[in-house]
């Protein structure tokens, strides 16, 4: 088992999480939807996995590059 | 009511208001949250005042907090801009209620066109043929299904209260339907307003619009067309006036529907009528159908000013201060072709992704004649995630079409950027595209020919 960090490729902020810890998720399924500069963009788990951690809540700011959540894979 | 402007806006378009501001002799006060303290627009105006913290709901949409900015300034007339509250009736009379001159439409025109359920009604009672689709109040999932598929896939999905491209998703088939669905009505309650309706989606469209400008005393003109059919993520991104492969007798029609639309709501200001028009060979009257009006002042309201001759603010301004338009219908005189282009911090080749970030570097080329750069940032400026990534609008002016497209193309050439990605190299690319130069666009253009441009703004 390895714990994959999941972040975020954008500056923005957590509009709405949509997996919890403990959630098993497929490859490309949706994680938390950040909102920038009006765009909604998806982050997507990038392997199959359950969801660790959550680090962020809705409405924290994020930095690019920031992890945003833990999967283990 | 002569006197101080509030413009309750941000970025280019509170830069541009200011600038016609001061040449009207009118004072102008900016308003700025906490992420704009250093912004452009703020040093643009006469005055300014802080509105609150950076997240937009506590600031530029916020009416209490505007109305204070107001009160606190000794404002007389408030610009609402173009997004945030410049469609939002209650924002329009609270400004009244406040002793305040709205510079817009009255609320009741903007509350009849507010809804694009409710705009559609008005259009079927004046006789303007509007795009099939099904804008009842039964919200249900099952109903909208039925509807869908009772007005034959591809359909869109439309927030009711939605605007600027968003809150808008494509089905083509039932079994797309539910996701899209739950998209179109998340992005929904950001207006304030869960409901959608569902439409008939032209497959090859244009997006064909109609300025109106209208006074008090019963005048309405219509001041041509644009043509905004080069879009992605249904935002617009290159605009046109006139619209190319537009007779002048289709031109007259589609002005004839825009009055009729504006008169059947008691419409005073300037306003803007949608259309979308099948993209044949040539648009022909009876494939172009009404989608909605904007009660404001829109982002690409320039190349109209171009070809017309005209300052758009500045009627605004008069009209709200009761002056009646001097001109008839048969006196205006449109000029030449207009085309401008959203340069935005964004990044074609990952998909338009927004890019935020500190503009270490920026050039944009000379204002010239026939060369208009509204700009809503500078050099050292941090572009954040809370507001929309254009950065200024570059419009060229010139004789012809060709001329026009080649001299914009030029002036994207001479702009870059560090720190943030920049659409210019992109935009230039799509402006010297063969379809574009043939007027062959559609709706969905950029995302069939995204690779291929993108390869020629790399080469």
């Amino acid at each position: 088992m390895a714990e994959v960090k999941i972040a975020a490729e954008i500056t923005a902020s957590v509009w709405q999480i949509q997996a919890k810890p403990g959630d098993q998720l497929a490859e490309g399924d949706t994680v938390m939807l950040l909102e920038s500069m009006k765009m909604e963009i998806p982050v997507a788990a990038p392997r199959a996995g359950r969801i660790a951690a959550v680090l962020v809540a809705e409405g924290d700011q994020v930095e690019e590059g920031q992890a945003v959540a833990l999967l283990e894979a | 009511m002569e006197g101080p402007v509030l413009i309750a806006n941000r970025g280019e378009i509170a830069c541009r208001i200011a600038a016609t501001c001061r040449r009207m002799g009118l004072p102008s006060i900016a308003v700025f949250s906490e992420a704009d303290v250093a912004a452009l627009h703020v040093a643009a105006a006469d005055r300014a005042e802080p509105i609150g913290p950076a997240h937009p709901r506590q600031s530029y949409l916020s009416i209490p907090a505007l109305l204070e900015a107001a009160r606190r300034s000794g404002a007389r007339m408030v610009h609402p801009g173009y997004g945030f509250l410049s469609e939002n009736a209650a924002f329009a009379e609270a400004c009244a209620e406040a002793g305040l001159t709205f510079i817009g439409p009255p609320p009741a025109a903007i509350r009849a066109m507010g809804s694009k359920a409710a705009a559609k009604a008005v259009a079927r009672r004046a006789g303007v043929a509007a795009v099939p689709g099904y804008d009842d109040e039964d919200q249900s999932d099952a109903r909208l299904l039925a509807a869908a598929r009772g007005i034959g896939f591809p359909v869109l999905i439309k927030a009711v209260a939605g605007g600027g491209g968003r809150g808008m998703r494509s089905a083509a088939g039932a079994d797309e339907f539910p996701a899209a669905l739950a998209a179109a009505r998340r992005e929904a309650t950001g207006f304030g307003d869960s409901r959608v309706l569902v439409e008939k989606l032209v497959p090859r469209a244009r997006h064909i619009e109609v300025q109106i400008l209208a006074d008090a005393q019963g005048t309405v003109l219509h001041l041509g067309e644009r043509d905004c059919s080069l879009q992605r993520r249904h935002q617009k991104l290159v605009e046109e006036s006139p619209a190319p492969g537009l007779d002048a007798a289709l031109r007259a029609e589609l002005g004839r529907r825009a009055v009729a639309l504006a008169r059947a709501v008691g419409y005073v200001g300037a306003g803007t009528v949608e259309f979308v028009a099948d993209a044949g060979e040539a648009p022909r009257a009876e494939r172009v159908w009404f989608i909605e009006m904007n009660t404001r002042l829109q982002v690409e309201h320039p190349v109209t000013e171009m070809v017309a001759g005209l300052d758009l603010v500045e009627w605004q301004i008069r009209i709200a201060r009761g002056e009646a338009l001097p001109w008839t219908q048969e006196a205006v005189r449109l000029a030449g072709h207009a085309v401008e282009a959203r340069l935005c911090a964004e990044d074609p080749a990952r998909n338009f992704l927004p890019s935020p970030g500190r503009l270490q570097k920026l050039v944009l080329p000379e204002a010239e004649p026939g060369l208009r750069i509204d700009a809503g940032v500078r050099e050292g400026d941090t572009l954040t995630p809370f507001y929309d990534p254009m950065m200024a609008k570059i419009i060229a002016h010139a004789p012809t079409r060709a001329e026009a497209l080649a001299k914009l193309a030029a002036a994207l050439d001479r702009c870059s950027a560090t720190g943030v990605r920049l659409n210019a190299g992109f935009l230039a690319a799509a402006l010297r595209s063969p379809e574009m130069a043939a007027g062959q666009v559609d709706t969905h253009f950029l995302d069939r020919a995204r690779a291929g441009l993108l390869a020629v703004t790399a080469a």
